[in-house]
Parts: C-alpha cells; structure tokens; sequence
C-alpha cells in the first residue's frame, strides 16, 4: 500500500527513484567526492556509498556556498542525485537545485524525513505538488 | 510573487537573456522561501571558482555573457570571491595548464558581465564595507555571516548563480534574512573563557554552529568580557557558519542588532569554557606525525594576520619536506609587497598567492601531486572541509604551525 507524505513546495521535475537515507547533514563542497560519484568525507554517515541517481534523504544543509554550482556541474557529467529530501534546506541548496534542475523537497508535515523514510525505499517526487509517494519497502 | 512592470519585463526577455535567465531563477527560489517580492540589492559577491563551476559552469556564464553588452552589464556592483588560481604561483603548488586555462575562461566570462575582480572573502575588510540595512546578495558564507551581524547589513547566503542573477537584476527575493523577522536570536550561548587567539575563537564558532545546525537559528553569545577585534570575529563567524549553517549571529554590546533583537524571552543558555576549547581543538590532535602542509587561510588573511606570519617566521626557514601557504586578497598582497612582509615570509621557504582560498583551488588534485595528507591551519572552516578531499587535518595556533613548519612534524 503506496504511502502518501506531504511537504512544502519544492523545486525541479517529478522522478521516481531508490532512497539512501542517513541522520545527517550536506553540502557537496564538503561531502562529495564528485569524481568517483561517492560520500569522502570520513565523518559522514554515507561516508563510502555511492550517491549517484539515489534519492537522497537528509536533515539539513550545511556550509559552504559552493553546492548551487556543483549540482549543476554534476548534472552534466550524469553523476548527480536524482533528487533530494531534507527536513530543511538552507538557501544554497534551493539555489542550486533550481539552477541545476534537481528535484528538491523539504518542510514535511509528517515529521523528521530521516525517520519517515528508509535506505531501499522506492519513492516518488513531485516538487510542484509538494508530495512524496513511498511505493515499495522491503519488509 | 508579486512583480512590478520591470521585474514582468525582465521575465518577458524584454530585457535580454542574461535578465530573462536571471530572473526566473530568482523567482524559482523565491516561491520556494514564500518570498512575497523582491528587494533591491547595493551589492552582488559572487563565488565562482571553476573546482566548482567545473566545464559545464564555464560554458553556462560563457553563453550569458555573449549576449549583447547593454543586455549582460551588471546593475549593481558585483565583485568576486576567491579564485581556484593565482598565476603567479599556480605551477609552484603543482597545479596544472588546463586549471589555469579554465580560470582564464571563467575570468573573461566575468568581467564581459561587468564583475569587479576582487577575489576575495574579507571584502568587508578590505574593499567596501556594508552599512546597516543594506541589502546585499553577498556569496561566501563568511562573508553573509559578518556583514549580517557585525554591520547589520541583510543577506542570505547567495551561491554563485544567484549573485550572478542578482547582480544582473539588482535585486533579490525577500525571504530569509532580508525579513525583520528572522533576526531574533534562536539560541544562547554564555562564553566563560576568553578564547586566547583566532583558531580558539574560530573553535568557539564551531561549538555554536554546530549547536545550531539549522540556516534558521540565530545564535546570541554572551559573557564576552573584551570587544574581540575584526579578525577574532572573522574566524568565529566563518567556523559558525561552516559547521552549522548560521549566517547571523548576535554579541550583546558589541554587534550591530542585538539591543533590537535579543531581548525576547529568556532562552536556556549553553556555557563555553575552556574544557569545551580544548575538546574541540583535540579532535584534531595528531601530535608527531610527519607535516606535509600548513595553510593560513580560509578566511583570507588580513594584514594584520600577514604581519603576524612574518613574525613568526623571522630568521627561519621551513622543513625541506613542508610546504607553508598563505592565501590573502590582492589588495592585501600588494600592501603586503609594499611593506616587505612577503619577502620576510617567502625568504623563510613560504607560499604568499593572492586571490584564492586553499579549498577552492583543487585541493583534491594538489594533495595527490604533492603527496600532502597531513594539513595543519589555524582555520577552523578549513579543517571542517578539507577532510571531504582527503586531508587529514590538524588544528593549532599561527605560532604552533609556524613551529611545526620548520620542524616539519606537528607539535
């Protein structure tokens, strides 16, 4: 049984993607190593885990301005998030998302995403209807 | 969001590409904050160092900016933050030629808009300082976090293409903390140690940031029983704003706005002393190991912290197998020519480049070419990043590193 979330108006198009859900923060700048596609800094919690076309679920953004320009430059080498969903975002990664053309969401009526979502879970994004649609969860 | 005639225009292209492009992605950010309007900027600041723009951003502001000259030009100043090279030193850190060509495209893009060089993140100290109730679309989260509080100015944090939008549009969606509403403090913090130099008060801004996490917390430090000076606020904003996502924060008597916004409610406070500096400081220690490269930076140096790096290198020279770096703006670098306090760093074995930050100048690609992996700074916002390009980072005092430099090992 699919399982409706509701949240702010996001930002960029509707996709349908695998979720990679940690209790932490983000900033590209800070987290990503954009050439291997994967989390590098030590201390994060996705430390080593390949991010590219999951479906990221986290708390906030952190830091650094730098993350309106790497989505974009990500993006265009396809080595990019397919979307991402925070309880809430700073303005650098709205900025960067709408820049980039990255589905982006946060502020859910329902609660903390960290806990509201699970790594493996099957989502559907639709920023401009402010929905998240959980379609399949192992059991 | 409500638009006048212009902004209408702007979004119509009646105005040119560059305006139409701008524009739209404004109000895309806009409506996600629920901004209701825009508000007229005095200032743009723009990060835009090619690690980060990499090809695809070069291209995107090399599109723009073949637009016709009336549709491209800037309408309010617009200036640069640090740069990824300076090409007088760039072959000396291993950087390559397709680095340095790439940062030759980005800059011709940029002043084609009308961008103002400045490359640099202590604008506020060195080029022109925001008032109290200007509104700004500065870049660089540093320089967001103390134009806010210590001058009362208003800015978001702007990435690289929103100030760019803004700079071509002169104005900026009113969300965040353009709205009075936003300013009052969220959290508060009572200091019961004074820090005793810059990397233990950039150690204070860490503690807070990463106690407020949030973009929207607003931090209120008391019991600060001297008026730190402009470089000690500098490295506790910086680190606050790094470690958490802060870009306000107050310092009852010494800050611009805190009469007006921290009298509200009595909020629990969370006590600083020396236990909490020296935990922080220590998660950093690795005493011992071999010392491949010390960096100030991160904020840029002014010349005051200059003047201090030259002392402390005065009739030493550097450990064969340690590279030393001291990143500053070109405003300073030239005073610092002028003066001869970069023939006394230099003559000690030291690096002095102008117009760039380490992180924003390939970090990653340098380290491998050098063989660096033990970083040591006085920069709390420094080894808060660097770990993410695989440094592993040491926090200490200027003078610490200055001895370990020449030791060539962390003491």
């Amino acid at each position: 049984m699919p399982i409706l979330l509701h949240c702010h108006r996001g930002i960029g198009p509707a996709v349908i993607g695998t979720a990679l859900v940690a209790a932490d923060n983000f900033s590209a700048r800070y987290d990503l190593d954009r050439a291997k596609g994967i989390f590098s800094r030590p201390s994060h919690k996705l430390a080593g885990e390949n991010y590219v076309d999951r479906i990221l679920v986290l708390d906030q953004a952190k830091g650094g301005v730098a993350t309106a320009w790497m989505l974009h430059e990500m993006a265009a080498r396809t080595i990019v998030p397919r979307a991402l969903i925070f309880n809430r975002v700073n303005p650098i990664l709205a900025q960067g998302a709408a820049f980039a053309d990255v589905a982006l969401v946060d502020r859910f009526a329902e609660g903390d995403v960290t806990s509201l979502f699970r790594t493996g879970d099957e989502l559907r994004v639709e920023p401009a209807a402010g929905l998240v649609e959980i379609l399949t969860r192992d059991a | 969001m409500r638009l006048t005639d212009e902004e209408r225009a702007m979004l119509a292209g009646e105005m040119g590409e560059p305006r139409r492009w701008a524009i739209s992605h404004q109000i895309a950010v806009g409506e996600f904050f629920d901004a209701a309007d825009f508000v007229p900027v005095s200032q743009a600041h723009i990060m835009a160092d090619t690690e980060s723009l990499g090809e695809a951003g070069v291209r995107f502001l090399e599109r723009l900016a073949a637009a016709p000259e009336r549709e491209r030009r800037v309408r309010v100043p617009t200036i640069t933050d640090p740069r990824g090279i300076d090409f007088a030193v760039y072959r000396r850190l291993g950087q390559s030629e397709w680095m340095a060509a790439l940062e030759q495209r980005a800059i011709t893009a940029l002043r084609a808009f009308g961008v103002l060089m400045t490359d640099t993140c202590i604008n506020y100290q060195t080029i022109t300082p925001p008032v109290r109730g200007d509104h700004l679309a500065y870049g660089d989260t540093g320089v967001v976090i103390y134009s806010n509080s210590v001058f009362g100015a208003r800015s978001n944090f702007e990435g690289g293409p929103s100030a760019l939008a803004a700079g071509l549009t002169g104005r900026t969606p009113r969300y965040g903390y353009h709205l009075d509403e936003c300013w009052r403090a969220t959290k508060r913090f009572r200091l019961a140690e004074t820090p005793r130099d810059l990397a233990e008060w950039g150690a204070v801004g860490g503690i807070v940031g990463e106690a407020c996490g949030p973009y929207w917390e607003v931090p209120v430090v008391e019991g600060i029983d001297t008026v730190p000076g402009s470089d000690a606020l500098k490295h506790f904003g910086t680190a606050a704003a790094s470690f958490g996502s802060v870009a306000l924060f107050h310092m009852p008597g010494i800050t611009a706005e805190d009469m007006v916004f921290t009298n509200t409610a009595p909020l629990p406070a969370v006590t600083i002393g020396r236990a909490e500096i020296e935990a922080f400081l220590a998660r950093f220690a690795a005493p011992g190991d071999k010392l491949d490269v010390v960096v100030f930076g991160a904020p840029q140096l002014s010349l005051f912290e200059i003047e201090a790096v030259a002392r402390a290198l005065d009739g030493r020279r550097i450990h064969p197998d340690t590279t030393l770096l001291v990143t500053t703006s070109p405003e300073i670098k030239h005073a610092a020519d002028r003066m001869g306090l970069t023939r006394r760093i230099e003559n000690a074995g030291a690096v002095v480049a102008a117009g760039i930050c380490f992180y924003q100048s390939y970090a990653r690609e340098i380290a491998e070419v050098n063989h660096w992996t033990r970083l040591m700074t006085n920069s709390v916002k420094l080894v808060n990043i660097i770990g993410g390009y695989g440094y592993r980072p040491t926090l200490a005092s200027l003078e610490r590193c200055v001895d370990s430099a020449v030791a060539g090992r962390v003491l």
